[in-house]
């Protein structure tokens, strides 16, 4: 509307009144808000999809034969009766309780050195950007390192090619991601508390054991957790470092601790296999699914304790 | 009790003393070991590759393609498949995931933040053993089949995809991230101007917060090269692989030819300088991906010293 034309008549009033109360619609407002919309429609669809085709497919096995599925062992025929994934879910359980002892505790330290004890200067500066570089670099890589170290270095210790190797590679994967969660949780804090403790004659460890550290598990307690899920779900890093890929000849229980360092597979690596296998026996998609599903519910079930835990910890912080 | 009070009344009891400073020291050791991870890493990679670099023929690293058991290591092939896939993929998660982070930082309710922000996060944390699965038995003849029925059973396409999907929650977060760091400021001021919602993200919000969706993009991009089991299940190609630089065949990139290479047979095995290819390869990876990460590192870096 040009300042300066006539406003006598009727019509020229209501547009200005339009104009300012945004009554006309605003078309470009709403294509470009239509399509913020349809991104984001898109990613929630591709969730539901994924989740409803897998468990799709997996359904006859999980329907028919959940138990068997559960206690059986790889074959190499998809209609064995005693197919399933119990080695598996042995790997994965070892990997598991391995990067919870070692990556652990080694992150949360690393992480109350750099963020309590650190002096600002160009070591820590240089741990600092380590860090972030290793969280970048990709799995594959890291599989390199522990066939490398674990396997041909120090094979003569962790049995080579063996469960015991590919659980503390996937430690070393995830150490960045436990140190960097773990120091937000501790940068977040409050000064007030520390200096309290501090003006009561606490040392620094005591500071940190008694004030920082209760007040930080939570936010802790959710990087090790969605980094547990992380070493639960990798794969690429086993294969390097010789996870079994056809048929293992052992079957370990669960609390079976020689099996630490013997050949092994794990639930990425089995579901891995009967993807591959489905060329040839078409029956094997179907094993895959149902293996997804599994895998699925452990990792999912992982992830959402430990987003619904940060979300209770952050709401009650404000 | 005396009346005065001396050094020793003030001094922490050396028990505590003790145990403080070795609190420190095991603590200062932890730290540690991430530089000693990432010389290892470093160290494993050259030494092993260089014997391949020393012992190669070259001609061999520019042939017909990624034969490893006939001795024809063709880096091209690698490449050439390695940026189609990642071009896909930043195709697919570059848009949607840009509009989600626009639409979560300047348009969502509170609540509806509340309930999609968690759903990205699962969708991050979806094995990509599982995205590999999907692209090969969904992704391939549903989506990749229509679009060129001569497309092969796992294309590099429907693994390109399939890394897309796994990528959109990364670039959707970082974008996020950079665009809730705008100051309110800003905003009112376009406000004040009487500028709508949708000129105020575009031009407004969008451009002060552009270092950090390009760090955004770069990460994703990095992830995407160094994604490894979509591609090795849904690429197409096992073992070896003939140049191509069509999407629609199946073919290795660096990754999956890494994968192939350690799978497959019980061991690591071939003629020669195979096992040593494998860490050639590695070591590309780590280089090109590291220094992505630098520069995207960078620009976020940017971003924090603005605001």
């Amino acid at each position: 509307m040009k300042i300066g034309s006539t406003l006598n008549d009727g019509k020229a009033t209501d547009r200005i009144n339009d104009e300012i109360r945004r009554r006309n619609s605003d078309p470009r407002g709403i294509i470009f808000r239509t399509f913020l919309q349809l991104g984001l429609f898109l990613a929630l669809l591709i969730l539901t999809v994924l989740l409803v085709d897998v468990v799709q497919n997996g359904w006859g096995t999980l329907s028919t034969r959940f138990g068997d599925f559960l206690s059986g062992t790889l074959r190499s025929r998809s209609i064995d009766e005693k197919l399933g994934v119990h080695q598996g879910l042995v790997g994965s359980f070892w990997i598991a309780v391995t990067t919870a002892i070692v990556a652990f505790p080694i992150g949360i330290g690393a992480a109350i050195y750099l963020e309590e004890y650190a002096p600002k200067n160009r070591l820590t500066r240089f741990i600092e950007i380590n860090i972030r570089n290793l969280a970048g670099v990709p799995s594959v890589v890291y599989g390199l390192l522990g066939l490398f170290i674990f396997v041909n270095t120090f094979g003569k210790w962790t049995g080579g090619k063996s469960l015991l190797s590919a659980a503390l590679t996937l430690s070393i994967l995830v150490l960045p991601i436990v140190i960097i969660t773990a120091s937000e949780a501790i940068r977040a804090t409050p000064q007030s508390l520390r200096e309290g403790a501090y003006g009561v004659g606490a040392t620094r460890w005591e500071v940190v054991r008694r004030q920082v550290l209760p007040y930080a598990a939570p936010g802790i307690l959710t990087g090790t957790l969605l980094a547990m899920s992380r070493a639960i779900g990798e794969a690429a890093p086993l294969i390097l470092v010789g996870a079994v890929t056809g048929r293992l000849g052992t079957n370990p229980g669960f609390l079976d601790l020689g099996a630490l360092k013997e050949r092994f597979v794990a639930m990425p690596i089995v579901i891995t296999e009967w993807t591959q296998n489905s060329g040839r026996d078409p029956g094997f998609a179907g094993a895959a699914a149902a293996a997804i599903v599994v895998l699925l519910v452990f990792v999912l079930a992982l992830n959402s304790i430990a987003i619904l835990l940060r979300n209770r910890f952050e709401k009650r912080r404000k | 009790m005396s009346g005065t009070v001396t050094i020793e009344d003030l001094q922490t009891a050396p028990r505590r003393v003790r145990k403080e400073r070795n609190a420190k020291f095991l603590l200062l050791f932890t730290a540690l070991i991430s530089v000693v991870i990432s010389i290892v890493l470093v160290f494993s990679l050259f030494s092993e590759a260089w014997d391949f670099i020393v012992g190669i023929d070259w001609a061999s690293t520019w042939s017909e393609g990624w034969y490893p058991r006939r001795g024809l290591y063709d880096v091209k092939t690698l490449f050439v498949a390695t940026l189609i896939t990642t071009g896909i993929a930043m195709a697919v998660a570059g848009p949607i995931g840009l509009a989600a982070a626009i639409y979560l930082s300047e348009y969502a309710s509170s609540r509806t933040r509340a309930f999609i922000k968690p759903v990205l996060e699962i969708l991050a944390g979806v094995p990509s053993v599982v995205l590999g699965f999907f692209a090969l038995f969904f992704i391939a003849p549903e989506i990749i089949g229509r679009l060129n029925e001569d497309a092969s059973a796992g294309s590099l396409a429907a693994a390109g995809v399939g890394v897309g999907l796994l990528t959109i929650p990364l670039v959707a977060s970082v974008s996020e991230d950079a665009m809730k760091a705008v100051p309110l400021d800003l905003r009112e001021a376009g406000a004040g101007l009487g500028a709508r919602k949708s000129v105020i993200s575009s031009r407004v919000v969008f451009p002060a917060a552009i270092s950090g969706i390009v760090a955004s993009f770069i990460v994703a991009t990095s992830r995407a090269i160094g994604e490894t089991m979509v591609v090795f299940i849904a690429g197409g190609a096992a073992d070896s692989a003939g140049y191509t630089h069509s999407a629609f065949e199946g073919s290795l990139t660096m990754t999956a030819a890494m994968a192939s290479l350690a799978s497959g047979t019980d061991q690591v095995k071939g003629e020669g300088l195979t096992f040593q290819s494998l860490f050639f390869v590695g070591l590309l990876l780590f280089a090109i991906t590291f220094m992505l990460n630098m520069v995207a590192d960078r620009f976020v870096r940017r971003v924090q010293e603005r605001y």
